[in-house]
C-alpha cells in the first residue's frame, strides 16, 4: 500500500510531462493535420536553454521558463513558415518532412553542446519534499504538476475567452467554413504552431528537473506524447488531460509491478484494446465528415 | 524491348556479376544493402501502394531477424549447449521459448510466420476500427519502440543492448569463408528478386487495383461492397513477411542482431531509400535502398557526424521537390520527352 501510494507523485508527474508534450501536438495535429516529428527537438531546445541560462541569476530557473517558450516557439514558427504550411494536405509527407528537420536538429545540438548529456541543477527552493500523510512529496515532482496544470489553466482561458483563441477553435473545427468566415487561417495556424511548440519548451525546461539534459531527450518522450493524442482525440484539450493522466500513471504504476521493458508493451497492449472501444479516441470532435 | 525491361536486364547482371569482381567485405556490403531492398520492397507496397505508412518495420525485421539468430546459436552451441550470451548472463538452463528454434523447419517457419502473424493481428484489430493514416503511423512507431524496449530489458531471452552475433554457420554454409559469404550473397539476392515478383504480380492482380483504390478513396471501395481492412491487413502482413526474411538473411550476410538495428530511428530509416527512390514504384524503391545505403557507408567511413546532416536534409529536399522520389522525375522527365516527340495532347496524367 506504502508503494503504490508513493508512487503517486512520479505518476502525477510523468502525466505532467506528458500533457505538456501533448498539448502542441494535439492542436497541430488536429487542426492542421500536422504530425510534428520535430516537436521532441523543441523539448531538447527548451532544456538546453535552461542549461544556459543556469547560473547567470539567482532566480535564472524560473527566467528559463519564459524564454524557453519564446526559444521553442519561435523555432516551431520558424518551421510552420519554412517548410510545414508547404504540406497541408499530406499528413504523412509531413511526418517524414518533420524526422528530417529533428535529424538535423539534434546532430546540431551533439555539434553545439556535445554528446554526452549535461546537468541543471535544480534551484535551491525545489530540493527536498514533504511529507503528506504519509506520502513523500517530492518538490521537484510537484512543481511540475503544479506548472503543467497552470499551463493547461492558460490554454483553456486563451481558447474560450480571447478572440484569438475562439478563432483557433473554429479552425480546428471547421477550416473552411472558418476561412469563408473571414479569418484568417494561415495567421491561426502560424500562432498555433507557436504555442504548441513553446509549451515543449516549457516541458524541456521542467525535465531538467528530474534528469540529465541530452541530444535525444525529445525522442525518448515523443512517441508516448503521440500516444496520449491518439488515445485522447484530436484537437481536444479535455482528452489530451485525460489521456494524458491515464498513460502517465498506466507507465508508472506498469513498471512498478513489472519491469520498465514489460510495461511499455502493455502500455501499447491498452491502447489498441483501448481502441477497439473508441477508435477515435476518449473525446470526438462532432462533424459531418465520414469516419 | 522497354526501358523499364532493360534496365532490369542490366541490374540483374551486375547483380550476378557481383561476386566476381567484388571483394568479400564489399560483397557482404552489397548484402546487407540487397537485405534492405527486401524491406524496402514490402514497404513500397503498403506505403507506396496501399497508403499505410509503416513506422515500425525494424520490429518485423527484428522478429525475423531474431528467429533466425536463436536458430544459428543453439546449432553453434550443440545439443546440450546453451548460447554463449546465456552463459555470460548467468542463464542455466535454455528458456521454453528457446527450444523449438533449434529444429531448422521450425526456425525457417517462425521467420515467415511471427512477423506474419504479429503483423496480421495489428492490422487486423487497427484497419477493422477504422484507424488509418497518421493514427496508423503512429501506433507502428510506437510498437517499433515497446519492441526494442522489450528487447533490451529481456537480456537473458534475448542478448540485451548486445543483440547476438558470433555466427560461423548457416546452414552448413562457412560464414567466415569467402566462398560461403558468396553463397549467402546469392541466396539474398535470389530471395530479393523472389520478392520483386511477388510483388509486381500483386500490383498488377486485381487485388493489387483494389489496394489502390483502398489508398486513394477508402470510403468508397467500402461502399462497392469490399471490406477495405482486409485488403489492407493483407497487405501489411505481406510487407512484415518480407522485411522477417530480410531480417533472417540479415544475420547471415552482418553477422548481427541486435535492438540498435530495430528502434524508431532504424525503422525510418529504412523509409528514407524507399522516398528517396520513389515510392510508387516497385523498381525506384529498391534502387533508393541500395543507393541509400550505399551512400551511408560512404559517409560513415569519412565523417560520421555528417551523414546525419545529409540523411536529414537528403529526406526534406526530397519531399519538397520531389515527393514521388527519383523514379517520379524520371517518370515525368520520359512523359515530356514523350509528350514533344508526337504532335498531340501530352498524355493525361493518371493520379498515383
Amino acid at each position: 500500500m506504502g508503494a503504490l501510494v508513493n508512487q503517486l507523485p512520479i505518476g502525477l508527474s510523468i502525466a505532467a510531462v506528458l500533457l505538456l508534450i501533448a498539448l502542441g501536438l494535439t492542436f497541430t495535429f488536429g487542426q492542421m493535420g500536422v504530425i510534428n516529428m520535430a516537436h521532441g527537438e523543441f523539448i531538447m531546445a527548451g532544456a538546453y536553454t535552461a542549461y544556459l541560462l543556469q547560473g547567470l541569476t539567482s532566480q535564472s530557473f524560473l527566467i528559463a521558463l519564459p524564454v524557453a517558450f519564446a526559444v521553442a516557439g519561435l523555432m516551431g514558427l520558424l518551421l510552420e513558415w519554412s517548410l510545414i504550411r508547404r504540406f497541408y494536405g499530406r499528413p504523412l509527407d509531413t511526418l517524414l518532412l518533420t524526422w528530417g528537420v529533428s535529424l538535423v536538429l539534434q546532430q546540431l545540438a551533439r555539434d553545439v553542446f556535445g554528446a554526452p548529456n549535461v546537468q541543471v541543477t535544480a534551484p535551491g527552493w525545489l530540493v527536498g519534499g514533504v511529507d503528506l500523510l504519509g506520502v513523500r512529496l517530492p518538490y521537484n515532482r510537484m512543481f511540475i504538476v503544479v506548472l503543467a496544470v497552470v499551463c493547461v489553466v492558460g490554454v483553456w482561458l486563451y481558447l474560450t475567452r480571447l478572440p484569438a483563441g475562439r478563432r483557433m477553435r473554429a479552425v480546428v473545427q471547421d477550416r473552411e467554413l472558418a476561412a469563408y468566415s473571414g479569418i484568417a487561417t494561415g495567421r491561426v495556424d502560424r500562432f498555433t504552431f507557436l504555442l504548441g511548440s513553446g509549451l515543449a519548451g516549457v516541458a524541456g525546461v521542467a525535465l531538467t528537473l528530474v534528469g540529465p539534459v541530452g541530444p535525444g531527450l525529445g525522442t525518448f518522450y515523443i512517441v508516448d506524447a503521440f500516444l496520449v493524442v491518439v488515445a485522447g482525440g484530436l484537437g481536444q484539450l479535455r482528452g489530451a488531460v485525460l489521456a494524458a493522466v491515464a498513460l502517465g500513471f498506466l507507465n508508472s504504476y506498469l513498471e512498478f509491478w513489472t519491469d520498465a521493458s514489460l510495461a511499455k508493451v502493455l502500455v501499447f497492449v491498452a491502447i489498441i484494446a483501448f481502441l477497439q472501444v473508441r477508435p477515435q479516441g476518449m473525446f470526438v470532435l462532432k462533424g459531418r465528415a465520414l469516419v | 524491348m522497354t526501358l523499364g525491361r532493360i534496365s532490369l536486364v542490366v541490374c540483374v547482371v551486375l547483380l550476378a556479376l557481383a561476386p566476381l569482381t567484388l571483394s568479400p567485405f564489399r560483397l557482404g556490403l552489397l548484402a546487407k544493402y540487397l537485405c534492405f531492398a527486401i524491406v524496402a520492397v514490402g514497404i513500397a507496397l503498403a506505403w507506396g501502394q496501399g497508403g499505410m505508412l509503416t513506422l515500425g518495420q525494424g520490429v518485423f525485421f527484428g522478429l525475423g531477424g531474431y528467429a533466425m539468430a536463436m536458430y544459428l546459436k543453439l546449432k553453434e552451441a550443440g545439443s546440450a549447449g546453451l548460447p554463449d550470451f546465456m552463459v555470460w548472463s548467468g542463464v542455466e538452463e535454455l528458456p521454453a521459448l528457446w527450444k523449438p528454434f533449434g529444429n531448422p523447419v521450425f526456425a525457417l517457419a517462425a521467420v515467415v510466420l511471427i512477423p506474419g502473424v504479429v503483423a496480421f493481428l495489428l492490422g487486423l484489430l487497427v484497419f477493422r476500427q477504422r484507424v488509418r493514416g497518421a493514427y496508423f503511423a503512429i501506433l507502428s512507431q510506437a510498437l517499433a519502440a515497446a519492441f526494442v524496449i522489450l528487447l533490451i530489458g529481456q537480456q537473458g531471452l534475448t542478448g540485451g543492448t548486445n543483440g547476438m552475433t558470433n555466427f560461423s554457420q548457416f546452414f552448413g554454409l562457412d560464414l567466415t569463408d569467402p566462398n560461403g559469404q558468396r553463397a549467402v550473397y546469392a541466396i539474398t539476392a535470389l530471395v530479393l528478386g523472389a520478392t520483386f515478383l511477388v510483388a509486381k504480380l500483386l500490383v498488377r492482380s486485381r487485388f493489387g487495383r483494389l489496394l489502390v483504390a483502398v489508398r486513394d478513396g477508402e470510403d468508397r471501395v467500402r461502399f462497392l461492397g469490399y471490406d477495405p481492412a482486409v485488403v489492407k491487413t493483407i497487405t501489411f502482413t505481406i510487407s512484415a513477411v518480407m522485411a522477417g526474411l530480410a531480417g533472417a538473411l540479415f544475420v547471415p550476410v552482418v553477422g548481427i542482431i541486435s535492438p540498435a538495428l530495430l528502434g524508431i530511428v532504424p525503422s525510418l530509416e529504412l523509409l528514407v531509400g524507399v522516398a528517396v527512390g520513389g515510392r510508387f514504384v516497385l523498381a525506384g524503391a529498391i534502387a533508393g535502398a541500395i543507393a541509400v545505403n550505399y551512400a551511408k557507408t560512404l559517409f560513415s567511413e569519412d565523417f560520421a557526424e555528417g551523414w546525419l546532416y545529409l540523411q536529414g536534409g537528403l529526406f526534406v529536399l526530397v519531399l519538397v521537390f520531389a515527393p514521388k522520389g527519383l523514379a517520379g522525375v524520371v517518370e515525368s522527365a520520359r512523359d515530356r520527352l514523350a509528350s514533344r516527340r508526337q504532335t498531340g495532347p501530352a498524355p493525361v496524367e493518371v493520379t498515383a
